[in-house]
């Protein structure tokens, strides 16, 4: 045998041959006697490992009797970057953590500054309604991607292709409203960063009444349906006592029918002011996961129809101009850009409104020293945000307790002692965002 | 307990660290920018009773509780805070377990979940630089309570609430990582994020953030930790 890589060495533990495929034979004469100790090891650049996660399996035939993760593969220090920039930019850096879910790793930091600023209750109510709106379109566009990559995962390949086709149309209106699809750095500190553009409204009513439909075509090809029933019932279960020993929340956590949901328990962004039902199934198994992802879905729907009808015209920033942006968006000729007006303003009228504006937009604001820990319940379960103030423009430390982080550790829980291919069906219903594990 | 305790509600603030900058005046009449600022970092000083909201019957709940857990309040709590409407309790290293035992067993406190640790780094606070923050929820009675444990960079040792809480065990590992604290009693601390054969502790404010100098049409943007800083 000439393969380098397929060779034979000695450790503690006994002799350890590595084998690549193919070669199997070439070893099986020379290992009699030994244990037989199979580690396969899938991805990190693994398609159904649901981006970079890496698995480490221990096998006896199909069956898996360990599984630990390695993680770490998408870590940009996101954390340790927010330190060097000044809370308004925070945004722009914690938007790109949770890629699916954006507006929820927005919304957290700016609740935890406008916490430590004191300025919860001077939100205006149109900054909120549009936050709970915002938040509750992401959730169904990712949980869409939840359910399309966790059917793409499992073969379901039509899952696949609807659940992109429907979160398209949600990351429309997100184009429309913000700019950008994603890391659209909306929401910011005191309120989000413009006013819903014109014909915002109707056009997301249109999709939202369009939406259910098709969620139908989706929950009609998989819901009951015996492939996918076999594959995801009974698969992947951590009842309550795993859930509260492991941390996991959301989804996973009220599989097991205990309701905890935060915009319930522990409301902010004005979510007491919304009637919608907290999904629970019992089975604490992936197929119970799925469904609350579907029934969820819909309820952010109801919500964002509430919104609508809340959505009375007002200002989106608080007044106090120490700590609103002083520009504004607009749209031109050539795309998005710095709106006119506010230039203006700034460069012909008020020496004064220029000096502000230099002000807060190099040096921004200085937020009073202390601690703050908000929570919001993303797609995934509790989105908390650590922020400590040393009193200066920038933030101190800012820590993110994502929920996909913390979920990952149950899939030893889940995994162990199911077949290889249950490890997919139990990954995909944790549905772990890599960004939000590796920040 | 400290003995310096003011009504709560009322953050009065305790100076451990100054930091200059080039502007931000405050105090003085000088805005010109560069006056040679200066201003002071507070740390929060403790808080009296009554805390208000739920927190008293947190207190009250652990003071009567610890010693079933070999413990006491004299000898866990260096001091409380109440502040943004959070309490944080600061627990004596030693004590932890203790303490967190109690907050997850007692009936009356019922702290189901925790919820990570996060490090901070104080590279001014001699003998206590290096600050391990634990968040708790109680799902049963909906509340919230924040411990923060202090070790000094000479000996970074906190003992590991894994075997209470064994979600702590990624989130030990990950402060581990990125702050050096040694969480004695874990498992397996290895490093999560960073590769295995990382040099040093990257969130820690001794660690450069590194970056280079970029040039944009003929002006040269500095690395952003070599940026001007405000203050």
């Amino acid at each position: 045998m000439t393969d380098t890589y397929a060779a034979s060495y000695d450790t503690t533990e006994g002799r350890v041959f590595t084998v690549m495929g193919q070669d199997w034979d070439t070893i099986t004469g020379n290992a009699a006697g030994e244990t037989e100790r199979i580690v396969v090891n899938m991805g990190p650049q693994h398609p159904s490992t649901h981006g970079v996660l890496r698995l480490i399996l221990e096998i006896e035939g199909e069956t898996v009797t360990e599984a630990r993760c390695g993680i770490g593969y998408l870590h940009t220090g996101i954390e340790k970057n927010m330190e060097y920039r000044h809370w308004t930019q925070g945004v722009t850096f914690v938007t790109r953590m949770d890629y699916l879910s954006p507006f929820f790793n927005e919304t957290a930091y700016c609740l935890g500054v406008e916490k430590l600023l004191g300025i919860t209750d001077q939100i205006p109510e149109r900054a909120n309604v549009i936050r709970v709106m915002m938040m509750e379109l992401n959730r169904v566009s990712s949980h869409l991607v939840a359910l399309a990559t966790g059917g793409m995962e499992l073969g379901a390949l039509t899952a696949m292709i609807f659940g992109f086709r429907e979160r398209e149309s949600v990351l429309d209106l997100f184009e429309l409203v913000t700019g950008l699809r994603m890391n659209s750095a909306y929401i910011r500190p005191g309120g989000v960063a413009q006013d819903l553009p014109a014909g915002a409204e109707e056009k997301i009513r249109e999709t939202i009444k369009a939406l259910p439909r098709r969620f139908k075509d989706t929950a009609d090809m998989l819901v009951g349906n015996s492939i996918w029933m076999g594959r995801t019932s009974g698969v992947g279960i951590l009842d309550l006592a795993g859930c509260m020993a492991l941390g996991a929340t959301g989804p996973i956590l009220r599989a097991t029918g205990l309701p905890a949901d935060l915009r319930k328990s522990d409301p902010y962004c004005g979510y007491e002011n919304y009637e919608f039902d907290v999904i629970t199934k019992d089975t604490s198994d992936a197929y119970g996961r799925f469904l609350i992802r579907l029934e969820e879905m819909e309820q952010s729907l109801n919500i964002v129809d509430q919104c609508l009808d809340r959505l009375a015209p007002g200002p989106v920033m608080v007044e106090d101009k120490k700590i609103a942006w002083p520009a504004q968006l607009s749209i031109g000729s050539d795309g998005q850009g710095n709106s006119l007006d506010h230039i203006r303003h700034i460069m012909g009228e008020s020496m004064e409104a220029l000096i502000h504006h230099f002000k807060l937009v190099t040096e921004g604001f200085n937020v009073p020293a202390g601690q703050a820990y908000v929570a919001v319940e993303s797609p995934r379960g509790e989105l908390g945000v650590h922020v400590v103030s040393d009193g200066g423009t920038r933030p101190y430390r800012v820590h993110y307790r994502d929920p996909s982080f913390t979920n990952l550790q149950a899939t030893a829980a889940m995994c162990e002692g199911s077949q290889i291919a249950d490890v997919i069906a139990a990954v995909a219903s944790i549905d772990p965002v890599m960004g939000g594990v590796d920040r | 307990m400290n003995d310096d305790v003011v009504k709560a509600g009322l953050p009065l603030l305790q100076v451990t660290t100054v930091r200059e900058g080039m502007f931000g005046a405050s105090g003085s009449g000088d805005t010109s920018g560069f006056g040679g600022l200066v201003s002071v970092v507070p740390v929060p000083v403790a808080s009296a009773q009554p805390f208000g909201n739920y927190f008293d019957e947190i207190y009250a709940e652990l003071v009567a509780a610890l010693p079933l857990f070999k413990s006491s309040a004299e000898k866990a709590f260096d001091k409380i805070v109440v502040a943004h409407d959070e309490m944080t309790i600061y627990v004596h290293p030693t004590e932890l377990l203790a303490v967190a035992r109690t907050l997850r067993d007692e009936p009356g406190l019922r702290f189901e979940l925790c919820l990570g640790v996060s490090g901070v780094h104080y590279p001014n606070q001699t003998g206590a630089e290096l600050h391990a923050v634990y968040h708790f929820r109680s799902i049963t009675h909906n509340r919230r309570v924040r411990l923060e444990v202090v070790a000094a960079d000479s000996h970074p040792h906190i003992p590991s609430i894994v075997s209470i809480y064994p979600t702590n065990d990624w989130h030990e590992r990950e402060t581990f990582d990125f702050f050096g604290i040694i969480f004695d009693g874990h498992p397996h601390l290895t490093r999560i994020q960073m590769p295995d054969d990382w040099q040093g502790h990257p969130q820690r404010k001794d660690y450069p953030l590194g970056g280079i100098p970029v040039e944009y049409k003929g002006a040269t943007v500095p690395a952003p930790d070599e940026r001007r800083s405000y203050n």
